[in-house]
């Protein structure tokens, strides 16, 4: 997008990077050796569902390409805000795993033409205190940020926390450095 | 509204050239006019907001309206711009700002009320894109451009006749400059008309642009579409009741209808016709249905 197309109002979607997403593996291992945290075998997909018939067709075909494979079928749940989150299980060992099906997913709605409608993607890890906290990986920058929300707290975060993951994991993967980006997802399935 | 504008703007040209007709310096002259341009370049925001009597929330005061502007953002990968409200039951909202990391998007309480997520989503959605078209900016410097012009001509003239036709006689002279200073404020008027014209359609275009990509964005051009429906208070016009019940408030779902093509009225106003717009919105749905 260069700037005469901005100045002529002519911006177009931005193009998704479904490609550092595979930090993941290696993230999950700092994870568990420097912070307690384990995987929880939970992964999702967050998209914008565009209106029209050519979407739903995509969206149907990416969940019948995940049925396919043996393990647990996908969960679809729309939130409040319009977004739709695809959930995906997988065995919490096999991190590599998750990724590799979170990865289907974006390829088949990029390949569709919808790559723009990707928000984020969430991984979510679990501690044995019974903390919960997410990756979420946003597809327009490359970038992860941890969001950990606080247990038994109306909708506050574990902003300490968050800061010792993104100091923990910063040789692993890119760490979202503008924290204002860091936007909460309360709910979230998966976390 | 279109004549305020207008006339607060030939109140302006007229201003300088009053200034310029009683031999003021024209350095000062340029320093005034670049000092309006300036405080109008680099705080739009605040005067907007003032104006508006907007206020920048925070996101413990606007959990909703702070989540769909950061859900926004990280579809968009654009910085995340000031969240304002403003206290008044007009539905409006609007973004100011000359550059994407000072600007300002503000959402009036009004429409906040009468619309749903979705629908708030896409009026944002265009906000934001006329942050990222960098349209403060671009309409600012275009409508300077415009009283520039009338300064200009007036300029022109004055050279032109303080400079040529030397040893005249002083009576012929003084006739002259009557006849002169009068067609030179009638030039200077139609060079701001005709600016005022392009500005206008300037503005039209931008607002087309921002329609496009927002709805793009969301890919949800019909949100958009009922946003826009609801609060020109087209929404009206579908009868929820009885037509024998209804009968009696005729009077009020009345909406003059507007002649098809260009009329008058369509030339002076920022925005593009409801039909213009809802137009550009149907095509893009009907795109996004075929999966281009």
């Amino acid at each position: 997008m260069g700037f005469l197309d901005s100045l002529l109002g002519r911006t177009k979607p931005v193009k998704a990077d479904l490609d550092d997403l595979f930090a993941l593996p290696s993230a999950a291992i700092t994870m568990q050796a420097g912070l307690g945290f384990t995987s929880s075998g939970m992964g999702s997909v967050c998209y914008k569902p565009a209106e029209g018939a050519a979407f739903a067709r995509t969206q149907a075909d990416v969940q019948q390409l995940l049925d396919a494979d043996q393990g647990p079928k996908v969960e679809l749940t729309a939130d409040k805000f319009g977004f739709t989150w695809l959930l995906v299980r997988h065995d919490p060992a096999d991190v590599a795993g998750l990724v590799t099906d979170l990865h289907a997913v974006n390829s088949s709605l990029q390949d569709a033409g919808f790559g723009p409608a990707l928000l984020c993607s969430l991984v979510s890890f679990v501690h044995p205190d019974g903390r919960r906290v997410a990756l979420v990986y946003l597809y327009k920058r490359g970038t992860f940020y941890p969001f950990a929300p606080l247990p038994g707290a109306d909708q506050r975060r574990d902003n300490a926390l968050e800061i010792q993951i993104q100091g923990a994991l910063a040789n692993d993967m890119k760490v979202e450095p503008e924290l204002n980006r860091w936007f909460p997802v309360w709910g979230a399935p998966g976390l | 509204m279109f004549l305020v504008m207008f006339l607060l703007g030939l109140l302006y040209v007229v201003f300088v050239g009053a200034l310029l007709a009683v031999n003021i310096a024209w350095q000062l002259i340029v320093i005034v006019v670049g000092g309006f341009f300036f405080i109008q370049f680099f705080a739009s925001d605040r005067i907007a907001l003032f104006a508006m009597h907007g206020r920048i929330v925070t996101e413990q005061e606007a959990p909703q309206l702070h989540a769909i502007v950061d859900r926004l953002c990280a579809m968009s990968n654009t910085p995340k711009p000031k969240v304002a409200i403003a206290d008044n039951d007009m539905p409006n909202a609007f973004a100011t700002g000359r550059s994407q990391k000072r600007a300002v998007v503000c959402a009036t309480t009004g429409i906040m009320r009468r619309l749903d997520a979705e629908e708030l989503e896409g009026v944002l959605a265009h906000e934001m894109s006329h942050v990222a078209h960098h349209d403060v900016a671009v309409m600012t410097i275009a409508s300077f451009l415009g009283v520039l012009a009338g300064i200009i001509t007036r300029f022109a003239f004055y050279a032109e006749m303080f400079g040529g036709g030397g040893g005249n006689r002083r009576g012929r002279n003084d006739q002259n400059t009557a006849m002169i200073a009068f067609f030179v404020m009638i030039v200077s008027a139609i060079v701001y008309a005709v600016s005022f014209l392009l500005i206008r359609a300037l503005s039209r275009y931008r607002e087309l642009s921002a329609d496009r990509a927002g709805a793009l964005l969301t890919g949800r051009p019909s949100s958009l579409a009922s946003a826009l429906q609801k609060v020109t208070g087209a929404m009206g016009q579908i009868p929820t009741r009885d037509l024998r019940s209804a009968e009696a408030f005729n009077a009020f779902f009345f909406t003059p209808a507007l002649a098809k093509g260009a009329s008058l009225s369509s030339l002076f106003s920022t925005h593009p016709s409801l039909e213009r717009r809802l137009e550009q919105l149907a095509e893009i749905s009907r795109e996004l249905g075929e999966g281009r």
